[in-house]
């Protein structure tokens, strides 16, 4: 329960504010408007207030809306719940309660989330608002059209609600990527028995799942663009590792390295113009290399005869964290994206340390794989205190954290439930859900 | 056909069982009448003549086994593959004595067959991490690469992968899968 809710003060704004928005692009963001009111929110005892998201009211009585309206609210409490920032109401509580017919004759007299619905000509009208009943204090209201379905709406209104309230950057709209093999589809020409493995990404909570590549062969360690519109990831398509990218919304691939060693683990850098990745092709173990996007002007930042390798950008994209054996087993170090000055160590207390990730502001941690016992599990350390905080302690194997884009939540693979799945947890080791459930599924990566 | 080959066979057999008994028992217990044949009445059987017997066994096993795996496919080849795996340790690229007798007999496999080539795939258990593990696979792979470069391999023939962990041969999860999976794997992609 977060505490800060109790002294949250919310500037609310007497009326509703209303903007026209299509939701399938991103809306601008409302400008900023001048508090009216300072409202303390604060419910009976001293208690946050539960607040209801019951059904949203179906203006237009066709069924299709009817279902509309109901798949918006369901969709947009769990998006709102998944953020933690108010304390809601199960929905099962209300379900028996009738569903209004208009805003004005709600049965409740509370704090509510709610909305109307409403067929337009191609598409839909949906009227988002959260108000006090009673009161009418109504410090959120935002209007949507569109053709989109009710999943993108919530999403949508989940998104500026979060950031009108608490200017927290949610995120509904983002998404997962990550390898899976559940087609079972074997690879062609090898001998032994092995599966393909393929690029997947779904929503943010498991749903839309559905495959980027169906190169029937071995895909692994992909990684978002920041425009999230492109996945860079390995495929073996060609024999050795070689880094493609997928353009998913343009149905396009690009080979970016070719004839040059094995190369992994590649990550788009925070502007989305070059690429950290890992490669074997100086000839000796792999070193971290930086190229352009379009695999020009390859750099090398490491050279030594150790292992270099699993290279993220810092949120600044002055500065890479990677991996290094060099003092026997794995450790994740820090250099400058330019490759020059001090290669600096993070961890110093683990025995194996992988995958490193590091947080989006205002956190500053890396998050990391750390060989805790016969598996291992996910860590993050503070840069700045050095203060480590375990996340998941011995269920399964626990590896590959990947930051949210708010920092707030990291996705990352286990074993805990049997084959390896996806999960999400909370940045302090809280609210895990399982996000996958078919086939193996590993690697996963936020989109930004 | 075959048929009635086999109930020559057996027919000759049964003989040849009765000639042998009676003229080259080392040590024949004396005096001992051997029990007769027992025979049906009236059935006569035909003399019997020792050559074809032996004749089956002519077949020199040499040739016919260099032959097949001349003539073989290379999914044949790769199936039971001359080549032996290369065994490591744990988090470990080094070479044990029993990789370097491994590798001994690769070469000498690979001098033997002089035109085949060869990919050689680094694989790791799964208590490594799925990102370090592509690294160490292939640091795995070019161990075993550069020892048979050594003994006069020529590079030319021999390519590595690595597929750290996502191939693993024995999918359990205790030291005795995770033994097999620790391997620089010989694959013969050209012959």
């Amino acid at each position: 329960m977060k505490r800060t809710l109790l002294a949250v003060a919310l500037a609310a704004l007497v009326t509703a504010t209303h903007a026209q928005q299509p939701p399938p692009q991103q809306p601008p963001q409302p400008p900023p408007q001048p508090t009216d009111v300072v409202t303390t929110i604060s419910g009976e005892g001293g208690q946050p207030p539960r607040i209801a998201v019951p059904d949203f009211i179906a203006l237009s009585k066709d069924a299709e809306t009817i279902a509309m309206a109901k798949q918006i609210s369901q969709v947009l409490f769990d998006d709102l719940v998944f953020e933690r920032e108010f304390s809601f109401i199960p929905r099962d509580v209300y379900a028996s309660i009738p569903a209004a017919t208009s805003l004005a004759d709600i049965p409740f007299d509370r704090w509510l989330v709610i909305g109307t619905v409403e067929k337009t000509g191609n598409g839909f009208k949906v009227d988002a608002r959260m108000f006090h009943v009673r009161t009418r204090q109504a410090p959120f209201g935002k209007e949507y059209s569109g053709t989109a379905n009710g999943r993108l709406y919530a999403h949508h209104i989940a998104d500026d609600l979060h950031k009108s309230q608490r200017d927290l950057r949610g995120v509904a709209l983002t998404r997962l990527t990550f390898t899976s093999d559940r087609d079972g589809q074997r690879m062609s020409g090898t001998i032994e028995n092995r599966g393909v493995k393929e690029i997947y990404i779904s929503d943010y909570d498991g749903d839309n799942q559905r495959p980027v590549t169906t190169g029937r062969t071995l895909n692994i360690t992909p990684s978002w663009s920041p425009d999230a519109r492109s996945i860079a990831y390995t495929s073996y398509r060609r024999g050795p590792g070689n880094i493609f990218i997928s353009n998913i919304f343009q149905g396009t691939l690009e080979e970016v390295t070719k004839n040059a060693g094995e190369n992994w683990l590649p990550a788009f850098s925070p502007d989305g113009n070059r690429i950290c990745f890992s490669s074997t092709r100086g000839g000796t173990s792999a070193q971290v290399y930086v190229m352009n996007r379009d695999g020009s002007n390859v750099r090398r930042l490491t050279n030594d005869k150790w292992i270099n390798t699993t290279p993220t950008w810092s949120p600044s994209g002055n500065q890479i964290a990677f991996v290094s054996d060099r003092t026997g087993a794995p450790q994740i170090y820090t250099i400058d994206a330019d490759g020059l000055g001090q290669v600096t160590r993070v961890t110093t207390s683990e025995s194996y340390a992988d995958r490193p990730a590091w947080s989006p502001p205002p956190f500053n941690a890396i998050a990391y794989t750390a060989r805790t016992g016969p598996g291992n599990d996910i860590k993050t350390i503070d840069m700045v205190t050095q203060k480590v905080t375990q996340l998941t302690f011995g269920e399964g194997t626990n590896e590959s954290p990947s930051w949210a884009p708010n920092g707030r939540h990291l996705a990352f693979m286990s074993t805990r439930s049997g084959k390896s799945q996806i999960f999400t947890i909370s940045r302090t080791g809280q609210d895990l859900r399982q996000i996958t459930r078919v086939g193996n599924n590993a690697q996963p990566n936020w989109s930004r | 056909m075959i048929h009635l080959m086999r109930s020559i066979a057996l027919i000759l057999t049964a003989a040849s069982l009765v000639v042998a008994g009676a003229c080259h028992k080392k040590p024949a217990p004396v005096a001992r009448p051997m029990p007769p044949p027992a025979t049906t009445p009236g059935v006569t059987r035909p003399p019997t003549p020792p050559e074809p017997v032996n004749e089956p066994t002519i077949v020199p096993p040499e040739p016919v086994r260099d032959d097949t795996i001349a003539s073989a496919s290379l999914d044949d080849l790769n199936r039971n593959s001359l080549l032996k795996p290369v065994m490591f340790e744990l988090d470990s690229s080094e070479l044990s004595t029993a990789a370097v007798q491994t590798l001994q007999e690769n070469t000498a496999v690979l001098k033997k067959y002089s035109t085949w080539a060869v990919t050689i795939e680094g694989h790791c258990d799964e208590r490594g991490t799925a990102e370090y593990n592509l690294a160490l696979g292939e640091r795995r792979a070019v161990a075993a690469r550069a020892y048979l470069v050594s003994m006069g391999i020529s590079a030319d023939r021999l390519r590595t992968v690595s597929y750290g962990k996502e191939f693993p041969f024995d999918p359990g999860h205790d030291e005795s899968a995770y033994s097999k999976n620790r391997r620089a794997h010989f694959v013969i992609t050209a012959k």
